[in-house]
């Protein structure tokens, strides 16, 4: 009996999109939802012990550089590849693996025990942002983890986490010395690899899929809208958003500081219609820079005329570092993390930062009228540019956090500042503030 | 005004006016420009702010300009920084430049143009004192962390703590130490002495901070001009005065549960009736929530604040918001504004349970981003406000359902909780701590762990770490076991593993290896059990769970423990019902055995699911190939190299994290402090290890308790924070292939496994095993000291009531009993009468050929000593006699020890050394061992010697002997261990002293609601301290001050005198005459027999009735008479709590006036209270008492 019953917990095939849906209207009507599946401690288990087959299916990860993982899945039943990085985030799983920036990639997870809280559901915010996600969908190829809860507990949860990747076609692989992982990339630079389930993880049949390196692909194109979307049409400034992947809670950030805020295309030329924006953001976003070339060139000109503010994160930075001549180069593993600290060049303050890339900005070398906005100071990276007159800059850690510390936020404020006291020079006019500032993020650190 | 400025240790941008006020009286404080480039109009209107700012009226002008003013720049010389390598890392130096490094040297203008250097060269380290419930060994961590700090920067230091146990208190660390009382008077003196020009609270726990704010409350520290580093004064205060604290949270819209601050009952009532019940009532100023509770009714809270009340002038009326989860965070700020929380951590059990005595994860597992970055935004908001300088702890209680949270309580100092978290991520916190004190920043300081990287940083963890109390209440009578918001265990263990499982699993055999793992215990009232936390919660959940098959909802229902520790809970449960479902080993799959393992299952917990032994699990599971791999805690989940030697193994892997090629010598700790067992065997292994090192040996340590120096990464070749159980030690010891083992400076707990380890051709070094087994056996020890011709007391081991009783009929009254098996109540006893030992044979223990007693004479009156000692091949190296003070009978780790002695005479000491040297011998002893010795004198001829006790291993009084002596006994048995530069043998009892020392005794009786605080066999007392004096009288006067809650009588005072049939009446008749008669103290006495027997002697007294149940009209009647001491020299324990003696020694605890319980250390004290009354009328204005002195003074010259 129990293990019949915790076989059920795992096997992905006993999930159904219904459930999960039936779930999340309870939960509109104002019921917390937390896992309450039958624990069975009454019964003896089956006679006698040999339950191999009701173990949840098997799951084998393979890195090109030859060494394999084994562990159980707990997500959707289909070989993937993808590049492997991992994360040293220690919470906040739904908003990374949400996060456009993983696109293409398989996620490790170093925090050693995950699913806990499960999975929350898809609810929207006054502006029709996604209350608990970075995008509409699971955005990494696959995740890896060691310890995966089959049972969560949180008021906002609606289902597992496993039953979340099986619904988004995500393979999960649990039971896997994480930690040996991170040693074998940290040491080797990043590298592709492979996750297979089923009989087929049993038998290492790896050969099934060959490995794909996403970094070839435009990752940018595939996750960046395809038509322009406004959000908070009424807000008092307007602010275009370069969409190259953008989180959520970047836009969110945005208008709940009152901004009026339309995401364009990556690709899409703002500059034809620059004039009606009191501001240009460039997001984050997955993958490789050199792919989006077309965003930098449309940066160049923006630079050169548009003399309102801009401000870039992540890809932003990149992009917008490559627009003012830098270089960027690929990292040997990436910093993917909660906890990575950030110098500020300006004022000497050292800030925690959520990030998530794998290329940063060469940045010996400066174009005469930029300079180091903020370095990382366990690795001496790039971690932001600024202009050295104009409004211009951009950083390469996430200050809209989600998952992280909000320790930078205050970086919305000064761009959004900026805008207003830009805008108030050129027009001469007051301004209403709208009253949906948030005072709490308002502090500056 | 700009010097000032610059010598400012505390830089605050944006000050409340809570912070603000009595400001004047502070050290000067001011602010820093710490100026937004942009500010938000709307923020400007809403919120206004105080700030202050040296530049207000000068050269304000909000813009980046202010950060990198050359004008700033020209108060700090560039030069004069340096970076900091941790101190003392076997762990090999980085040799590149980092990027760290470099990062730091370009920017080395810009993060030091706005912070102010702390410019001192002599600094005073306030330590804790003794241990007891609320404040322990985590003080001896984090204070020896300061002292590393500021030694590495070049500062001199000055420590002030009368713990003598600990290994801060050595010159190894300290440029000099003082062992006396931490208190207002004291320091003073010591401050006059030696002017320093910083003072260091926040080390030295509450006690230490209390003291602090009283120094600069009276003014002291401004009249010194002495400077406090770190968190200033100010923020002290506002932290500890929970109304003030409230009301600066509100300024900065941060919830904190609602509170009322009031002074007496019906205020109280008043305040509740507005907030609604439950309530809770807490106590500030108090440790560890003392003098807190709950209450659901007027009628509770009535007698709950009264109590309360009678602790501390102000208590807080509060909302109860049991069953919310509750949260930590550990915050580091440095002057420049740099923020970073090290650490958060959860509790399994819901709000109401004080976080001391909660079992504890890190980090949090239940909740979101959202939450977790809620919490920790919040923390970093209110420590910005506050202004704390250094490290500061935030608690929070979270709702279960919502966002809704409320801050619970700020320490903003370092506490247990940060001890916890700094060994939990590897993040040397009080380190980090010290240097910002120094002025230093975030930055600047480096990752000690990783050298490469910075300090500014946040630690990833990818093991989880559980922390579970450990209590001891079952060592006292009377005491009731629910826990609640007033902390009650006596120690902890942390335990790392790589799924909750197998780290709970761990945690719970660490803190009792008597439990094998998650399992239940007989509750007759289940519900209750689960519903009312008690020390033993954890074992109600497993009984329900594998015994009673409660679903996980009614569990939750009942405890309100969040689902999520319960599913997890669930899984043990799974996997032992599939071993036990396996019925025999041969039937456990190779799988399902990794899965046990992987859940945190021990051999021996398995192989008694299926009735097999411990051997037979390890062989198979050898067998199938499963051992645990070692992994690294490296503060960053493996993302930087990092040559950390701090490590943990886990069956949740499949690599190594390092190769096994130092073959060190394995130094085992002592495990969890406990009564019995605490900071004085972290001393020794600390000492062990130091030894080693000095003999050029790599050293590899094994130990779980996260309040330990001896767990500090910096001191061993390579520390495993693991279980000292055979299991794990085999495994550390086989994979090391360590080139030994010591086992004798751990205290009790490596000795249990020392046996079967050289069973097992495990090399323990000195005495063989074999040896310390026959010292254990009743028998074979007995046998042996006849041979030798040492005496004992006699002693018979009987198994049943009536040869019981004959044999203590034949030896005469009083015996002292001790059964192998205990029903109830304490495990020992004396008893005087043939109807006591009647009683307590058939009623405490049952007695049977299975469960036999034995019966030992029992010697009375007589003197007990402790003799300790190192030998090598038999032949005694150095040898300690130590005096007690009160009569054999009382533990000897409660008794007050005199060193050296002068009443114990020449021929005697002869006679103590020569049997030493026989037992040495007889034992082949290499290396510690102590004996305890009843001296009984005979009026006509010498005395008689009796051995009661022979450890072959060191005991709790070898620092105090070590220090006292000026030798470090520890050391030279390292040496005798090793076999590699043994010293001779030198008789230090010959050489005269012109000091002597007393080490007295701390309990906890206030936390221990309940506990008859009374002196017997058992031993009760939580920890020590001592004190150095010209002779007895003075060194008890300061040591006994040394002890919480005590202060000597106020002239004139009231003291309340009391006694049994058994008191000696001497011993009685001279300490009452002396408090009546030489020192004027009204007498009172609760019986009429008492005030009879007074009169009697020309003693005036007046009997006091002492209401036995009326808490309230108890304390009216003290106050009523102006009773300010409590002398209670019963000798028998109390049966009930009706007994008037109970009545008297308890409410001296509760009613907070100080308590002497037992008639020779009465009369020691009586004689101490004469001379210092005496001689301080004598002294003259200016002059510093007498035992004013520092070690190095007294003993003449310095020693680590």
């Amino acid at each position: 009996m129990s293990l019949l019953l915790r076989r059920s917990f795992v096997n992905p095939s006993s999930i159904s999109i219904t459930k999960a849906l039936s779930i999340t209207s309870l939960q509109k009507c104002g019921l917390a939802t937390v896992s309450d599946k039958p624990f069975t401690i009454s019964s003896p288990p089956p006679a006698p012990y040999a339950n191999v087959n009701t173990k949840p299916p098997k799951a084998a990860l393979k890195l090109r550089s030859g060494e394999v993982f084994h562990g159980t899945s707990f997500g959707a039943n289909i070989p993937v590849s993808g590049e492997i990085v991992f994360t040293t985030s220690v919470v906040g799983y739904p908003e990374s693996m949400t996060d456009p920036s993983y696109r293409g990639q398989i996620l490790v997870f170093t925090q050693p025990l995950i699913g806990n809280y499960g999975v929350p559901g898809l609810f929207k915010d006054q502006y029709g942002l996604l209350k608990y996600f970075e995008s509409d969908r699971i955005q990494c190829e696959a995740i890896v983890v060691n310890d995966y809860a089959t049972r969560y507990s949180h008021w906002t949860a609606v289902e597992s986490l496993g039953e979340w990747c099986s619904r988004h076609g995500v393979p999960a692989i649990t039971g896997v010395d994480t930690r040996a992982i991170v040693h074998i990339l940290r040491d080797q630079g990043s590298t592709l690899s492979k996750l297979i389930v089923g009989d087929d993880a049993a038998n290492e049949n790896f050969n099934k899929i060959p490995y794909t390196d996403p970094n070839t692909r435009n990752l940018v194109s595939e996750v960046s809208t395809a038509v322009p979307v406004s959000y908070n049409p009424y807000g008092d400034i307007k602010i275009a958003v370069v969409d190259c992947g953008v989180k959520h809670n970047i836009l969110r950030s945005l208008v709940k500081r009152g901004a009026a805020v339309t995401v364009l295309p990556w690709n899409f030329d703002f500059n034809k219609i620059s004039d009606q924006f009191d501001g240009i953001f460039i997001s984050n976003g997955p993958g490789n820079p050199t792919k989006a070339m077309e965003t930098v060139s449309n940066l160049r000109k923006a630079m050169n005329s548009y003399k309102r503010p801009m401000f870039g994160i992540c890809m932003g930075n990149l992009l917008m570092g490559m627009a003012a001549g830098l270089d960027v180069r690929k990292l040997r593993f990436g910093n993917r993390a909660h906890n990575v600290p950030a110098l500020n060049m300006v004022n000497g303050k050292c800030q925690i930062t959520s990030q998530n890339h794998g290329y940063a900005l060469v940045d010996d070398k400066f174009p005469p009228s930029w300079k180091k906005y903020y370095v990382n100071v366990n690795d001496g990276s790039n971690e932001g540019i600024i202009h050295k007159t104009l409004p211009y800059r951009s950083v390469q850690f996430h200050p809209e956090a989600k998952g992280g510390p909000e320790d930078t936020e205050f970086l919305f404020d000064e761009f959004i500042d900026q805008i207003r006291s830009e805008k108030v020079k050129r027009e001469g006019t007051k301004f209403f503030v709208p009253e949906t500032i948030d005072h709490r993020t308002a502090q500056v650190a | 005004m700009y010097n000032n400025f610059i010598r400012s240790p505390s830089p605050v941008r944006r000050v409340s006016s809570i912070l603000l006020s009595r400001v004047q009286t502070s050290i000067p404080r001011v602010s820093r420009g710490f100026h937004k480039t942009t500010t938000s109009t709307t923020r400007r209107i809403l919120t206004p702010s105080i700030t202050t700012t040296p530049f207000q009226n000068s050269c304000v002008t909000p813009s980046l300009g202010a950060f990198t003013s050359p004008y700033l720049r020209s108060f700090r010389p560039t030069t004069a920084r340096i970076s900091y390598h941790f101190y003392n890392t076997s762990a090999v130096q980085h040799q590149e430049e980092s990027a760290h490094k470099k990062v730091i040297d370009e920017t080395r203008d810009l993060i030091f143009a706005d912070v102010p250097k702390v410019d001192v060269k002599k600094v005073l380290v306030v330590g804790s004192g003794g241990l007891s419930i609320g404040q322990a060994g985590e003080f001896d961590y984090s204070g020896s962390q300061a002292i590393k700090a500021l030694r590495e920067s070049g500062v001199s230091t000055i420590l002030v703590n009368p713990n003598i146990a600990t290994i801060q208190t050595s010159h190894a660390l300290a440029d000099s130490v003082y062992f006396l009382p931490v208190t207002v008077e004291y320091l003073t003196h010591i401050l006059e002495r030696e002017r320093p020009d910083g003072i260091l609270l926040t080390f030295g726990g509450q006690t230490g901070l209390n003291v602090g704010i009283k120094l600069e409350q009276m003014g002291v520290l401004k009249r010194l001009g002495i400077k406090v580093l770190g968190t200033p004064i100010r923020t002290l205060e506002v932290s500890e005065d929970r109304a003030l604290f409230a009301d600066a949270l509100k300024e900065i819209d941060i919830p904190v549960a609602q509170s009322t601050a009031v002074s007496t009952i019906d205020d109280a009532l008043a305040a509740a009736d507005k907030i609604g019940y439950p309530i809770i009532v807490r106590s500030a100023f108090a440790l560890g929530g003392l003098g807190s509770g709950f209450a659901n009714n007027p009628e509770e809270l009535h007698s709950l604040a009264a109590k309360s009340l009678s602790l501390s002038p102000q208590i807080l009326v509060e909302k109860s918001m049991k069953g919310w989860k509750e949260v930590e965070y550990e915050v580091v700020r440095d002057a420049a504004n740099n923020c970073i929380t090290v650490c958060n951590m959860e509790n399994f059990d819901p709000l109401g349970i004080h976080t001391g005595d909660s079992i504890v994860v890190a980090p949090s597992q239940t909740l979101s981003d959202e939450e977790y970055h809620m919490l920790r935004t919040a923390a970093i908001k209110i420590i910005r406000h506050l202004g704390v300088v250094g490290e500061c702890n935030v608690q929070y209680a979270l709702n279960p359902e919502s966002l809704e949270y409320k801050v619970i309580e700020v320490n903003a100092r370092l506490s247990r909780s940060s001890a916890l978290a700094s060994k939990a991520t590897g993040y040397p916190l009080a380190f980090v701590a010290a240097k910002i004190a120094l002025g230093h920043t975030l930055p600047e300081l480096h990752n000690a762990v990783t050298k490469t990287t910075t300090a500014c940083f946040e630690p990833s963890l990818d093991y989880i770490v559980t922390k579970i109390p450990r209590w001891d209440l079952s060592k006292f009578q009377h005491v009731n076991r629910e826990i609640g918001s007033s902390m009650k265990s006596v120690g902890e263990v942390m335990a790392i593993g790589r799924t909750f499982e197998e780290s709970l699993q761990k945690a719970i055999r660490q803190v009792d290896p008597s439990f094998k793992g998650f399992q239940s215990l007989p509750f007759p009232d289940l519900d209750k059990s689960l519903t009312v936390p008690t020390d033993r919660r954890l074992f109600a959940v497993g009984h329900a769970m594998l015994e009673k098959n409660y679903t996980i909802d009614q569990i939750h229902n009942l405890t309100k423990i969040d689902k999520w520790f319960l599913y997890k809970l669930g899984n043990i449960v799974n996997v032992e019902h599939d071993i036990k479902h396996a019925e025999k080993l041969e039937n456990v799959s190779k799988e399902l055995l990794q899965e046990a393992k992987k859940k945190g299952f021990s051999d021996a917990q398995i192989a008694a699911m299926l009735n097999t032994n411990e051997d037979q699990v390890r062989k198979v599971r050898k067998e199938y190939g499963i051992t645990p791999f070692t992994k690294k805690i490296d503060t960053l989940a493996a993302e930087f190299p990092a040559n950390t030697n701090y490590l943990y193994t886990t069956y949740n892997a499949s690599t190594h994290d390092v190769k096994f090629d130092d073959h060190g010598t394995m130094v085992l700790g002592s495990g969890v402090y406990r009564i019995g067992s605490s900071v004085e065997f972290d001393w020794c292994g600390v000492s062990a290890i130091r030894a080693l090192r000095d003999l050029g040996l790599k050293t590899l340590m094994v130990n779980y308790n996260p309040e330990t120096v001896s767990t500090d990464f910096d001191e061993c070749d390579r520390l495993y924070f693991e279980e000292l159980s055979y299991e794990r030690v085999m495994d550390i010891y086989e994979q090391e292939a360590a080139r030994g083992v010591i086992v004798s400076v751990g205290g009790q707990l490596p000795q249990n496994i020392a046996l079967r380890m050289h069973q097992n051709e495990v090399n323990i070094l000195g005495t063989s095993p074999v040896s310390i087994d026959k010292a254990e056996d009743r028998f074979k020890f007995s046998q042996i000291l006849d041979q030798i011709g040492v005496d004992q007391p006699e002693w018979k081991e009987l198994s049943s009531a009536e040869e019981a009783e004959k044999f203590a009929d034949k030896v005469g009254y009083p015996v002292l009993v001790r059964p192998s098996y205990v029903l109830s109540g304490a495990a020992m006893n004396v008893c005087h009468t043939r109807e006591a030992l009647h009683e307590n044979l058939s009623e405490a223990t049952s007695v049977s050929p299975l469960h036999p007693v034995v019966i030992t004479k029992f010697i009375s009156p007589a003197a007990e000593i402790d003799v300790d000692a190192v030998a090598y091949k038999g032949k005694v190296l150095v040898h300690a006699v130590s005096e007690h003070v009160e009569n054999a009978g009382v533990h000897s780790g409660d008794a007050t020890l005199v060193l050296p002695p002068r009443d114990i005479n020449d021929h005697t000491m002869a006679r103590l050394k020569e049997i030493a040297q026989k037992v040495a011998k007889a034992f082949e002893i290499t290396g510690p061992f102590n004996m305890q010795i009843i001296k009984k004198d005979n009026p006509d001829g010498e005395s008689e010697l009796k051995v009661i006790e022979c450890n072959l291993r060191a005991s709790r009084s070898f620092p105090f002997v070590s220090k006292v002596l000026g030798t470090n006994f520890i050391d030279v048995a390292t040496k005798a261990l090793c076999d590699k530069n043994v010293p001779e043998p030198v008789d230090l009892m010959a050489e005269k002293k012109d000091y002597q020392a007393v080490k007295v005794p701390q309990f906890s009786w206030t936390r221990l609601q309940g506990a008859d605080p009374f002196l017997g066999v058992e031993m009760a007392s939580t920890g020590e301290v001592a004190c150095f004096g010209k002779d007895k009288y003075e060194a008890y006067w300061s040591a006994i001050q040394s002890t919480q809650n005590f202060r000597v009588p106020k002239i004139g005072g009231g003291i309340l005198v009391g006694r049994d049939d058994l008191t000696n009446n001497d011993d009685f008749i001279t300490v009452a005459s002396a408090l009546s008669k030489d020192l004027g103290h009204p007498l009172y006495t609760s019986s009429p027999k008492v005030t009879e027997y007074l009169a009697q002697n020309n003693i005036k007294a007046t009997t006091l009735a002492l209401p036995e149940n009326d808490k309230k009209a108890l304390h009216q009647v003290f106050e009523n008479n102006n009773i300010d001491f409590v002398f209670n020299l019963a000798q028998l324990r109390a049966s009930q709590t009706t007994d008037e003696n109970y009545i008297a020694r308890r409410s001296a605890v509760d009613f907070g006036i100080p308590l002497v319980n037992d008639s020779k250390c009465a009369v020691l004290f009586v004689e101490a209270v004469k001379r210092k009354r005496q001689e301080s009328s004598s002294q003259a204005p200016g002059e510093h008492p007498s035992e004013v002195k520092s070690w190095s003074e007294f003993i003449g010259g310095k020693f680590c």
